[in-house]
């Protein structure tokens, strides 16, 4: 038996998992009791942090990394993997969090960058990285970087699924006008894109990312869901859309309806995700859904307000 | 030869590449009523709990009672759903083969691996990608290895059923899946 460790097995085992994640939903949790109902509803993955975003939009302050302690609490109690994020271009937080043996990282622009202008390199650890993209050079930079799985930004916290659609439809397109491009117009989009000619490259020839593309940022319904799936997202991240009520404020798990209430939203996105394209199915699991995150117009936010432009 | 790869959620998009490369026809099954048109089952990758979720009990009954008859291929949590006992957590198995597998026994994503080894199907060594993967603790009677990983089952068949807790899907190499499809083609081997 020989083992073969060179730095290609390291991003086929890095995009391995990301291939396993696809049609489920990553469900963003807060404690020990929010991971439990979402691994009891179906999600592929959870999300460990202190503060999903729609608090952290409410409460403002500088978010960082979760508490080592939360994090190894919620790996010890779920069977499915856990995800952690790092603030942008922060790579002691990356390191502790590999150290604790996170299944995936997420350099996120939710968190309070930590660096103005480099992101944290990603081929450095063997812990694989999503990180977020408004459109493709982005995406394309940070796989440069190492990241083996991309998500659109949205806008999280907001349970306003309008900049996940337009980042969805953005990274598709110019996608799909790659495929088009003669030899030399390939290398005018590098540059246009900012992006490295290689990757450029292996998009245009692929029609799609080397490394899987999965969507976050609003959602908040099954049609939500629905909707990331049929534009081309492989599978979902689900934030602060089940288990908060309005505001600051996450519903209770200790009283039986508010529990009751994160559960029905978290199984009906679930069913939603896997049955994306059969509008009965999701006419049925929509109706069986109590209650939803009230949520804020992302229109309304001031754009120095705004998570999606952080990142570089 | 219409090849079922099951839809719910996880890799089934690899498989289903995998076996039209060798000339399969493929259905993604989502619906119960789907099991009926297909010859061949494929269980993907991906999350085992979530997978049980998904199914319901209809979808379950007719999934139980497709691995029971025809040729059923599982990987990874594909072959947890398969076994006959899951361990870690205790979860509900279809037992359509005879074997105990324990979910994550060789630790998180930072220990997953690919490696190479020796196969009972022949020609050069193997590769198996293992992500998160499960351990074969114990085979029962009849259940045929095919390929280890140090001590360890990773590649067994029996009657017409076959389980890797690797992922064939992920490598270049097509023997395994083309080893499965065999068995929808003859039927079983014993």
């Amino acid at each position: 038996m020989s083992e073969n460790n060179g730095n290609n097995t390291s991003l086929r085992l890095k995009t391995g998992l990301a291939e396993m994640l696809k049609g489920g939903v990553i469900m963003d949790v807060m404690s020990v009791e929010q991971a439990e109902v979402a691994e009891k509803a179906g999600a592929t993955a959870v999300m460990a942090l202190e503060r999903v975003p729609a608090i952290i939009r409410a409460e403002g302050g500088v978010s960082r990394m979760a508490n080592p302690k939360l994090i190894r609490q919620i790996m010890a109690t779920v069977s499915i993997p856990v995800m952690a994020k790092c603030r942008i271009g922060h790579f002691a937080e990356a390191q502790i969090l590999q150290e604790l043996g996170v299944d995936y990282i997420d350099e996120s622009e939710v968190l309070t960058p930590a660096d103005e202008e480099h992101h944290v390199d990603k081929h450095a650890f063997k812990t694989p990285f999503v990180c977020g993209a408004r459109n493709l050079g982005e995406a394309l930079r940070r796989i440069a970087e190492g990241a083996a799985m991309i998500r659109t930004k949205g806008e999280a916290g907001t349970g306003d699924v309008v900049h996940a659609v337009k980042h969805m439809r953005q990274i598709v397109k110019e996608m799909r006008q790659l495929t088009v491009m003669s030899e030399e117009e390939l290398f005018a989009a590098a540059k246009n894109h900012q992006a490295p000619y290689e990757l450029v490259r292996i998009v245009a020839k692929a029609g799609k990312l080397p490394v899987p593309n999965f969507s976050a940022g609003g959602i908040a319904t099954p049609a939500d869901a629905s909707l990331m799936m049929q534009l081309g997202a492989e599978a979902v991240f689900v934030g602060s859309g089940i288990f908060m009520k309005g505001g600051a404020t996450p519903l209770d798990l200790s009283l039986k309806v508010e529990r009751e209430e994160a559960e029905s939203r978290a199984r009906a996105i679930v069913i939603a995700t896997t049955h994306y394209d059969d509008a009965k199915v999701l006419a049925e699991v929509s109706e069986q859904m109590t209650g939803a995150m009230k949520g804020l117009a992302v229109g309304a936010i001031a754009e120095k307000d705004l998570l999606q432009t952080r990142g570089w | 030869m219409k090849i079922g790869v099951l839809a719910l959620q996880g890799d089934f998009d690899a498989h289903r590449r995998r076996l039209e490369e060798l000339g399969a026809e493929v259905v993604l099954v989502r619906k119960p009523e789907q099991f009926d048109e297909i010859d061949g089952l494929v269980i993907p990758g991906g999350e085992s709990s979530t997978f049980l979720k998904l199914l319901g009990d209809e979808t379950f009954r007719k999934l139980s009672a497709f691995a029971h008859t025809k040729p059923t291929f599982g990987t990874c949590a594909g072959a947890i759903m398969l076994a006959k006992e899951v361990e870690n957590p205790h979860q509900q198995g279809l037992n359509a083969i005879d074997i105990t597998i324990r979910r994550n026994a060789y630790g998180r994503q930072i220990d997953s691996i690919i490696v190479e080894a020796a196969t009972a199907l022949g020609g050069d060594p193997l590769e198996m990608v293992f992500i998160r993967a499960p351990r074969i603790e114990k085979v029962g009677e009849g259940v045929e290895v095919l390929a280890q990983r140090g001590d360890d089952p990773v590649l067994v068949r029996k009657g017409t059923v076959m389980a890797a807790t690797f992922h064939p899907e992920l490598s270049a190499d097509m023997r395994v899946h083309a080893e499965f499809l065999k068995l929808v083609k003859n039927g079983t081997k014993y």
